[in-house]
């Protein structure tokens, strides 16, 4: 069993409808715990009405994404012993995205934008029309499979400072996306797609410094995603005026 | 805020201007080397129409590319929207292309007659 005297600061940012502020709460120092136990723990032991999200604990589902100590994580996945500094332990709501309550935000923009970024599935065939053939070894199939195990954890979002200048930048995780359907065969919307990623709120306005690839927690590299949507604008672009 | 014609027009005028830039300190080395005086350099370019296309483009290419990029810095940094944004935009591409115009006339036109 490990310790249970050792103790540790946690910082935690509460807010309800008014301006919010970090509270400090005493937690265990154990050895192995995850910055979401450390939030739960507070939430079970200390206050109750502590607002937060999560569901998988495992990886899987995005939802427990935060701020620690300054830099966006999925939390269930960050051993504290990793993140925790002067052996405090500091944790806020997602940037770039409102808080409704503590550590909870508002999802809604970072997904109306992988709409508005046209990452969406238009299918070209029915269920009744034979599979599409795809090699593993296409080249289309590789650079889709490179963009495709994004967890919708909104990480990558909260550490684009073009998302914190411009309100109107689709973001990392939607482009990425985006480019994944570029390179699907069976999707019948890629003139409506290339539109949409070349758009004011679109591909070009990403300034390639990677702090999308530095956070994503699943190791994807939505600039690399972005790079390749700017080549296929271009492309389009000259193909229209032909 | 940049779509995909802004960023075109930008990259191109960049494509445009490396090599005016690259030309231009050539000729400035190779001027100064001789010691060429005021009055010969602008007895070369002052009527020439080679000069007054390559300065020319130079000034179409730099008034297009900085406000271009000025205009994405306003709005990222300063919060600049809508119609202010607008009007920077062209404000600046004004008083580009209206001080290289005029430097343009005056080492390639003035006094030459083309
Ligand atoms: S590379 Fe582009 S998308 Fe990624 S963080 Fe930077 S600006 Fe944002
Ligand atoms: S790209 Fe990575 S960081 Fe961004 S939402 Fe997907 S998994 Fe999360
Ligand atoms: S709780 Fe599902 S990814 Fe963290």
């Amino acid at each position: 069993m490990a310790d249970e005297t050792q103790t540790m600061t946690v910082s935690i940012w509460r807010e309800d409808g008014d301006d919010g502020r970090f509270e400090k709460y005493e937690v265990p120092a154990r050895e192995n715990q995850t910055v979401l136990d450390v939030v739960a723990y507070v939430q079970q032991h200390i206050d109750p009405t502590l607002s937060y999200r999560f569901a998988c604990r495992v990886g899987m589902c995005g939802s427990c994404a935060m701020m620690v100590n300054g830099s966006p994580r999925w939390t269930c996945r960050t051993h504290v012993s990793k993140v925790v500094a002067d052996d405090c332990l500091e944790v806020a709501p997602l940037r770039n995205l409102p808080v409704i309550k503590d550590l909870a935000t508002d999802m809604d923009p970072f997904f109306e934008k992988w709409v508005a970024a046209e990452a969406v599935f238009h299918p070209s065939k029915t269920r009744h029309d034979p599979m599409a053939a795809i090699t593993p070894d296409d080249p289309m199939r590789i650079a889709a499979s490179e963009a495709i195990e994004c967890i919708n954890c909104a990480v990558c979002y909260a550490a684009c400072d073009v998302v914190e200048s411009n309100p109107d930048y689709f973001g990392p995780a939607a482009l990425n996306r985006s480019w994944s359907l570029v390179n699907d065969i069976r999707d019948d919307g890629q003139d409506v797609r290339l539109a949409a990623v070349g758009s004011n709120g679109g591909c070009h306005n990403c300034h390639s410094q990677q702090g999308c690839v530095q956070y994503c927690p699943n190791e994807l590299n939505p600039t690399l995603s972005i790079a390749g949507l700017k080549r296929e604008t271009t492309k389009a672009l000259f193909r229209r005026s032909r | 805020m940049l779509n995909l014609h802004l960023y075109m027009l930008q990259r191109l005028t960049a494509l445009i201007m490396a090599p005016l830039v690259i030309g231009h300190i050539a000729v400035m080395i190779y001027a100064v080397q001789g010691g060429l005086t005021v009055d010969e350099i602008l007895a070369r370019t002052q009527g020439s129409v080679a000069w007054f296309l390559f300065y020319g483009s130079f000034v179409v290419a730099v008034s297009i590319h900085g406000a271009i990029g000025l205009r994405v810095i306003s709005f990222e940094w300063f919060g600049l929207k809508g119609r202010a944004l607008q009007l920077f935009s062209w404000t600046v591409f004004a008083l580009l292309f209206g001080l290289g115009a005029k430097a343009v006339y005056t080492v390639t036109l003035a006094g030459g007659g083309l």
